[in-house]
């Protein structure tokens, strides 16, 4: 493997703008460590090295004249979630009914990217239309966890978060509606963020739930994560629910909280979300998490968000009901999957969409559409709407307790592929922490907070702050970064087994 | 199915009280869609006027169309409409191919304008005031073309051309309270209804409002009550009204097949007629099996829109002379009685007549024009008056040239038919046709001694003084020079040749 696979993003930035290492080397290491090691991760699912070299020898031409670079990343290989339209590569959006589908437009995110000079390098893997938690559910076939090959990535951006931990790409974008960005990274052992909703622009995102839905940075480090974030966050026109407000200074943030000190801080631990149910490696890395914040000069106090507890049930009526929306145009009448199969129009489009979906987009547009239909939307999708004002009250209430919560990411580590996937109510529960945050509109993050003792598999730390408050998550994330790899003695990317053959 | 049985009007409407509600589309004109970027020009090449958000695409996103909410509160002011101080959009879902995103972005529970009213005068001046429940937005479909039908309809086609450069204008959707006690009165109040908001639509300047191009549509609800009952009956919903005309066919005719229905001791069936223009009949859209169940739910993809109460006052100063502010100082400058206005209305000749006043005619001399010569010529031509190829400034041209004296009355009315008749311009054809008036005192002169000379007797009674003869003698000089000489001058000549 080359080195400048093992190297971070702000390291191999570096390298890239002192002109030591060509972007075209960085990008070509990246599209020779993927030709390696791809066939048993299955990270991505397009990969455009032409696109990459030529992107990258743009950047190298432009440092030729001498032109300063276009944004610190400038350079940098990512590898980009399979959910953001790109106008050179097909959308999929792990889906049989978008399958080769060449959007005519860049996403908002996308084309910030391509105005940095970041090199994007493919599209990666992901539970069809982010409907899932283990990436089992593209239609493509799963991604498998760098750590163990025989376990799920998380999901739905299994791609992402798998694409970082097999060094495919030093940065991902993910997107995270329910988990999707903190659950694989947790599972990964890599760091994921949770933009606040309308931190970064919705245009291009192929929807799942749009109320619900945020793109990230994922990233080995959360100093990279920070500068991924300050190139896609930003208001944009074409999004109305983009907030018009300036991105929050993460970077800074997160060179502040690497020098380590964290007094007159105070960590929020969430009552409701430790405990029963969660798996004892993942409740001890936490605890010694905890502890870390304390020696760090953090307060840490004990907080309740007694409605929590209903955060998953109004999630799985609101998400299914605005999927069932959402996901009603594809019916091949103008792109797509198109199965001609019966005579009226109406047929074509049932043919197509039960031959195009595949078992989770079904149940769910099922679930929505039952949820929205004429004398049930007060008692379920009305009921959700109530829960999840109540989840921002009980976040309002705890942000006045404590500047940052915490939690374990998930309740447990990577589980075997195959293991859920016949038992959705299983797999639901695996999201129980992250939901909460998308529910209310609020900011998180996981940062990787070492392996479990009983499987060797990595867990993850939540960090989770109010709207727009990400640069105080941000300088918790890298401060307790920081504390745990001089702990370990070594950064935790260098815990990563290679993956086997 | 066989053909309705149709109960005679006059009967209907002696047992049974019709019960009106009128939905109507309106498109606005404004530059670009309501969620997006692209034009809305009628008439472009199929799919020319797309982009990722009204072609539905998946990532693209909507964004509210500042024009189109500005238009919409001016319209809900004009009607007297409380404005929503916050209001969001709703998915209306339901499947079909020329909506893209197989639902409508429209507003639900929570319009813009609601619960106001417009005053509407019948052809006998009596006022019916038409209560609105509410004005809200939305966003319009694509167009379905379905070829190889006999009909133009999707049954039979062999296959379906879809054009999306309609998806997404803007719409505003006004909808009427239930307008009951209007009796025989019903189709004419429909009519004068859809007529008094195209007209106030018009004077906002916020569409076309041209029903023959789609940017205005009319859906008529109806349903009868046994007289005097008050029970409400199950009402039709009647599509494909695209004409003033048609809307009060499709009233009449809804009311005749009810009774006719109900009569029969039969229950009227709850669904979508079409109007049939040609046979002035209402046809029955596909019978649906279950009741449409939209799914309608706050779209999570807009903000909610929030008119400051600023803005609205500011909105409400940009209103224009509304029609009916105008007829009331247009009858009052003009000293008109009522009876004398409602002609004018009624006639479609009150804006034509006060835009060729603005032109600098005086109010007696344009009423006069269109009112009867105008009208006479559009009535033989069958077209509507502001339809005739001739425009108020024309007009008042034409008045002008006539009281300066290079016209007469009569030259004028031929001045106004060259005009109709496409030869340009009133002096242009005036020039082209050679009509001024002889003003030559010397020509004239010639044919005073030359029509004296062959009347001499009467020549004898005006020597003697008998001044009204000269009648006589104007009248033979007007047809030597084929009425092109100004009469006035002729008599005070002859009297002057007579040694008066």
């Amino acid at each position: 493997m080359s080195e400048l696979t093992r190297l971070t993003a702000a390291e191999l930035a570096q390298k890239i703008h002192s002109r030591e290492v060509s972007a075209v080397e960085a990008a070509q290491a990246h599209l020779d460590r993927i030709a390696a090691v791809d066939e048993r991760v299955h990270a991505f699912l397009h990969v455009g090295a032409e696109a990459a070299l030529a992107s990258a020898a743009l950047v190298d031409e432009s440092l030729d004249a001498d032109t300063p670079p276009a944004s610190p990343l400038a350079g940098v290989p990512l590898a980009l979630k399979d959910v953001l339209t790109t106008t050179d590569m097909p959308t999929t959006v792990g889906s049989r009914i978008l399958e080769g589908w060449r959007p005519p437009y860049d996403a908002t995110v996308t084309a910030k990217l391509r105005a940095a000079g970041v090199t994007i390098l493919g599209k990666t893997n992901m539970d069809e239309f982010a409907m899932g938690s283990s990436t089992e559910y593209s239609a493509y076939g799963p991604t498998h966890n760098p750590w163990n090959l025989d376990r799920i990535p998380g999901g739905s951006g299994g791609g992402s978060a798998a694409a970082l931990a097999a060094f495919e790409a030093p940065l991902a974008i993910g997107t995270d509606t329910g988990g999707s960005i903190r659950q694989p990274a947790a599972m990964t052992g890599t760091v994921g963020v949770k933009p606040t909703y309308g931190g970064v622009s919705r245009y291009g995102l192929v929807a799942c739930a749009s109320s619900l839905d945020q793109a990230g940075p994922c990233a080995r480090t959360v100093l990279d994560a920070a500068l991924l974030h300050e190139v896609i966050a930003g208001h944009d026109p074409l999004d109305s629910t983009s907030i018009d407000a300036p991105v929050p200074a993460v970077v800074e943030a997160a060179r502040r909280g690497a020098e380590g000190d964290l007094h007159g801080l105070r960590v929020g631990v969430v009552r409701e979300l430790t405990g029963e149910g969660y798996q004892a490696g993942v409740q001890e890395n936490f605890d010694a998490a905890l502890r870390e914040l304390e020696k760090l000069g953090a307060e840490v106090v004990e907080v309740s968000a007694p409605h929590f507890q209903y955060g998953l049930a109004a999630y799985y009526l609101i998400l299914p009901s605005e999927v069932s929306s959402n996901l009603a145009r594809f019916d091949a009448m103008r792109y797509g999957l198109r199965v001609d199969k019966g005579a009226s129009a109406e047929e074509v489009m049932a043919a197509t969409r039960e031959a195009g979906f595949g078992p989770e987009v079904k149940r769910r547009i099922i679930l929505g559409t039952y949820a929205l239909s004429s004398g049930y939307y007060d008692a379920y999708y009305g009921q959700a709407q109530k829960v999840r004002t109540l989840i921002s009250r009980d976040f309002a209430a705890a942000f006045e307790q404590a500047d940052v919560l915490v939690s374990p990411t998930a309740p447990t580590t990577a589980f075997p592929i195959g293991d859920k996937v016949d038992d959705p109510l299983a797999m639901y529960l695996n999201d129980l922490a992250t939901i909460p945050t998308n529910l209310a509109g609020t900011t998180a993050m996981s940062v990787p907070s070492g392996v479990a003792a009983e499987d060797g598999l990595p867990t993850g730390l939540q960090i989770m702050a109010p709207a727009l408050g990400e640069a105080v998550m941000y300088r918790v994330g890298a401060a307790y970064e920081a504390a745990r790899d001089a702990a370990d003695g070594s950064p935790f990317a260098t815990r990563i087994p290679e993956v086997k053959r | 199915m066989s053909a309705p049985t149709l109960v005679d009007f006059d009967d209907v409407v002696d047992r049974y009280d019709p019960v009106l509600g009128l939905e109507v589309h309106v498109e606005l004109s404004t530059n670009t869609k309501m969620f997006c970027g692209c034009p809305t020009t009628f008439g472009a090449e199929p799919n020319t006027q797309v982009c990722p958000t009204c072609l539905g695409l998946p990532g693209s996103l909507p964004v509210v169309n500042r024009a189109a909410v500005e238009a919409a509160i001016r319209i809900g002011l004009a009607l007297n409409c409380d404005i929503a101080p916050w209001g969001r959009f709703a998915r209306k879902n339901y499947f079909y191919p020329d909506m893209p995103k197989n639902f409508q972005t429209s507003q639900y529970d929570e319009p813009i304008a609601v619960n106001g009213h417009l005053d509407v005068t019948l052809e006998d001046g009596t006022v019916v005031r038409v209560g609105i429940e509410r004005a809200h937005m939305e966003e319009d479909t694509g167009k379905s073309l379905h070829v190889g039908g006999a009909t133009g309809r999707i049954h039979g086609a062999e296959y379906s051309l879809l054009d999306y450069n309609r998806a997404g204008v803007p719409l505003i959707e006004i909808v009427t309270k239930m307008i009951p006690d209007t009796g025989a009165r019903a189709p004419e109040v429909a009519r004068a209804y859809v007529t008094a908001l195209r007209d106030l639509i018009r004077s906002l300047g916020v569409s076309d409002v041209r029903m023959d191009q789609g940017s205005m549509r009319c859906d008529v609800n109806l349903s009868l009550s046994p007289k005097g009952s008050g029970i409400l009956g199950t009402r039709s919903e009647t599509k494909n009204v695209n004409s003033l005309r048609s809307v009060e066919r499709a009233v009449r005719y809804e009311m005749t097949r009810h009774a006719g229905v109900l009569d029969a001791g039969e229950k009227v069936v709850q669904e979508t007629r079409h109007f049939q223009e040609d046979t002035a009949t209402t046809r029955s859209g596909r019978i649906k099996e279950t009741s449409e169940d939209y799914r309608y739910f706050p779209e999570p993809d807009l903000v909610p829109i929030a008119p400051s109460p600023e803005w609205v006052e500011e909105l409400r100063g940009t209103l224009p002379e509304l029609p009916w502010e105008r007829r009331a100082r247009i009858q009052q400058e003009w000293q008109l009685s009522d009876a004398e206005q409602r002609d004018l209305v009624n006639a479609g000749a009150l804006d034509l007549v006060a835009a060729t006043v603005e032109a600098g005619a005086p109010s007696g001399e344009a009423r006069s024009w269109w009112v009867s010569y105008l009208a006479q010529q559009a009535n033989t031509r069958g077209v509507a008056l502001d339809e005739l190829p001739i425009t108020p400034a024309q007009v008042a041209r034409v008045i002008e040239l006539v009281s300066s004296g290079e016209l007469n009355n009569k030259l004028a009315r031929q001045v106004v038919d060259g005009v109709l008749a496409g030869e340009g311009e009133p002096d242009e054809v005036v020039a082209g046709r050679g009509l001024a008036v002889v003003s030559d005192d010397g020509a004239l002169i010639a044919a005073v001694d030359e029509a004296l000379a062959a009347q001499p007797d009467v020549a004898e009674k005006i020597r003697g003084g008998k001044v009204a003869a000269a009648g006589a003698i104007v009248g033979a000089v007007m047809k030597a020079t084929r009425g092109q000489a100004d009469a006035k001058r002729v008599r005070e000549l002859i009297i002057e040749r007579c040694g008066g």
